[in-house]
């Protein structure tokens, strides 16, 4: 695998040669478990593990939750009261849920940005990158009806204001909207349905994921240089890598222990600090909570739907030049997933022939812009709609975009890279001296 | 197909052609129901007219109801509010029309388009009742009443919306008007919605 060469499974007793020329599950996962991996990954290298976590984490109390839940309006948000006062240990397992999916957020992020400075989607793995993105939406979806369940105020308002979205479409909008809430208003049939999607998309996550570790398997890692392994000689490449096992296994178990500690800190004494008092008000569609906010993973998103209003000129001369079709409504929507589509596009606009950012010099400052950006987008997208909020999360909405579509094109032109070094050796000799694996 | 230069259609061909178009609707045919499934069912659509008392609503107050999972606003507007609203040059609104479900589409927004026509020989005030759904055109939240906002009518919390005494928007990131629903007064002190 990974065009990077390297040992092989080789069946050695009658059983494993037995199974091995019936089916070669175990040289499949030999080899993945074994592949040769750039020595001098930093930190930042630790999330894909953490995610993989995350994933489990998520399916596992899921499922013991979908053991006490009911999906119904009338005893929705009593059965999630169940599980929190009388299900046995029931209360840890639903705050473990709960913040379970903001680390996998953080941990989200933190992977999404590491791909995005040291250049991991640029060729040749895109398909990496838009099987990742795809991950990230399907993450999305999945955390959007998971907070619909327990059927409080935010839930009930948060999937109202979001399912109107797509009735923005022109046209076929409404159409649209009433079959996926399965009637005129968010109800029992929405929570239905979003119950059994919520149980499905875990696993179309699941799958997506095994995907996302083929591909970059068959490309092999990026690194912080951005510079491949040498794929010169077995010789050459042992020079640049270590196996997987157990090198990379055990740092990221030791990163895993350290999160972990901070991650049921959190859920033992602060359980609710990252969500909304409101939820814990049972839906009721006849008030609307004064401020609906949505979870804090949202903001940045939510901030660029509602920077675009109607006295926005983009906005007024999209109206004007698809004679109104394309309103303020229509356009927040679009932003929104076009805000998320630029990045998925980060392979094509990034013209820069260097992958690290280290080697950057101009490219280093604009990321930087970048990650305080999407930081800023976040709490403005906490705040009311109202100026100076509004203003700032126009700015910023602008700067995200024209990060992808005018400075990421424009840099690799007129940007002059610092000298790279020529092998992942010479770096990791350059950082950790002479020695020839970490371990020795 | 099999033969690119035979520009002739063959049998086969034929076959290739019918098995696939026979396929494709198969599939689609497979495919609607477990589409439509998801469109709303013979109980929900059947909740689709109700009846509401209104003989407790006094001038100046208002009353909120559910139908077809949505709240319906029926105030009695008082004087001050009624005149409010017909003082607006209908020109100078952000979404003109009346959107109401129970005079012709496209009609012009003035307070006489929107407002709920009481039945005959009853003691009520003409323009008195003003029914409209109490959902915010821009993401669907249930704006505030009795007076808030900027213009004395209603004013939604979520993404700062001001509609007047007509429940007309005049400020915010609402596109329209508050719709009015299809509604009739059945006797003096019954509206039936839908």
């Amino acid at each position: 695998m990974a065009g990077i060469p390297h040992d092989h499974y080789e069946p050695k007793t009658g059983a494993e040669k037995w199974l091995h020329s019936r089916l070669p599950i175990v040289g499949l996962l030999y080899d993945t478990i074994m592949i040769p991996t750039p020595k001098n990954l930093n930190w930042m290298w630790i999330w894909g593990i953490i995610l993989t976590f995350c994933l489990v984490l998520q399916i596992v109390t899921g499922i013991i939750l979908a053991m006490h839940y009911t999906p119904h309006v009338d005893l929705a948000f009593a059965s999630v009261e169940h599980i929190m006062r009388n299900v046995n240990g029931g209360h840890f397992l639903r705050y473990l849920h709960m913040n379970g999916a903001s680390l996998f957020f953080v941990a989200v992020y933190m992977h999404i940005f590491r791909g995005l400075y040291y250049g991991s989607y640029k060729a040749p793995r895109e398909i990496t990158w838009i099987i990742g993105m795809l991950i990230y939406l399907a993450m999305m979806g999945t955390a959007f009806m998971g907070y619909v369940l327990p059927w409080g105020q935010m839930s009930f308002w948060g999937a109202t204001v979001i399912t109107g979205l797509f009735g923005a479409i022109p046209f076929i909008g409404e159409p649209i909207q009433t079959w996926l809430l399965g009637g005129p208003a968010v109800d029992n049939a929405t929570l239905n349905r979003f119950f059994s999607l919520h149980y499905l998309l875990p696993f179309v996550i699941a799958a997506l994921v095994a995907v996302h570790i083929w591909a970059f398997h068959s490309t092999g890692n990026n690194n912080p240089t951005g510079v491949e392994v040498r794929r010169t000689s077995k010789a050459d490449a042992e020079k640049d890598t270590v196996p997987f096992w157990p090198y990379f296994v055990i740092k990221d178990l030791f990163a895993l222990a350290v999160i972990l500690a901070i991650f049921f800190a959190i859920v033992g004494f602060m359980p609710n600090y990252l969500g909304h008092p409101d939820n814990y008000i049972e839906a009721n569609p006849l008030s609307t909570p004064a401020h609906i906010v949505p979870e804090w993973y949202f903001l940045p998103f939510y901030a660029i739907l509602r920077a675009f209003t109607g006295d926005v000129w983009v906005v007024m001369f999209a109206s004007w030049i698809t004679g109104g079709i394309v309103d303020a409504k229509f356009f927040g929507v679009l932003a929104m997933f076009g805000a998320i589509a630029v990045m998925a596009l980060a392979p094509w606009l990034d013209t820069s022939s260097v992958r690290s950012g280290r080697y950057r010099p101009m490219f280093k400052w604009w990321f930087a812009l970048l990650v305080l950006d999407f930081i800023v987008l976040m709490w403005a997208g906490a705040m009311p709609a109202e100026p100076p909020f509004s203003t700032i999360s126009l700015i910023g909405s602008t700067y995200w975009f024209a990060y992808f579509l005018v400075i990421l094109p424009l840099l690799g032109v007129i940007e002059k890279p610092l000298p790279q070094p020529e092998t992942i050796e010479d770096d990791f000799k350059a950082h950790y001296g002479k020695a020839e694996t970490p371990a020795e | 197909m099999s033969h690119a230069d035979d520009h002739e259609g063959t049998r086969r061909d034929f076959l290739y052609y019918a098995t696939a178009g026979a396929g494709v609707v198969a599939t689609g045919a497979a495919v609607w129901p477990l589409v439509n499934q998801m469109n709303p069912s013979a109980d929900v659509q059947a909740l689709s007219s109700i009846l509401v008392p209104v003989d407790g609503v006094e001038p100046g107050t208002q009353i909120t109801v559910k139908w077809l999972g949505k709240p319906v606003f029926i105030r009695r507007r008082t004087a001050p509010e009624i005149e409010a609203a017909e003082k607006v040059d209908v020109s100078t609104l952000p979404d003109p029309l009346a959107r109401n479900a129970n005079i012709e589409a496209g009609s012009p927004g003035t307070d006489d388009n929107r407002v709920l026509t009481p039945p005959e020989g009853s003691d009520a005030v003409p323009g008195e009742w003003l029914v409209m759904m109490g959902v915010c055109t821009h993401l669907g939240c249930v704006p505030l009443g009795d007076g808030a906002g900027d213009f004395g009518g209603w004013f939604c919390p979520c993404h700062g919306s001001h509609y007047d005494t007509a429940g007309r928007i005049r400020k915010g990131p609402a596109p329209e008007n508050l719709p009015v629903p299809p509604a009739e007064f059945v006797d003096a002190s019954t509206i039936k919605l839908g």
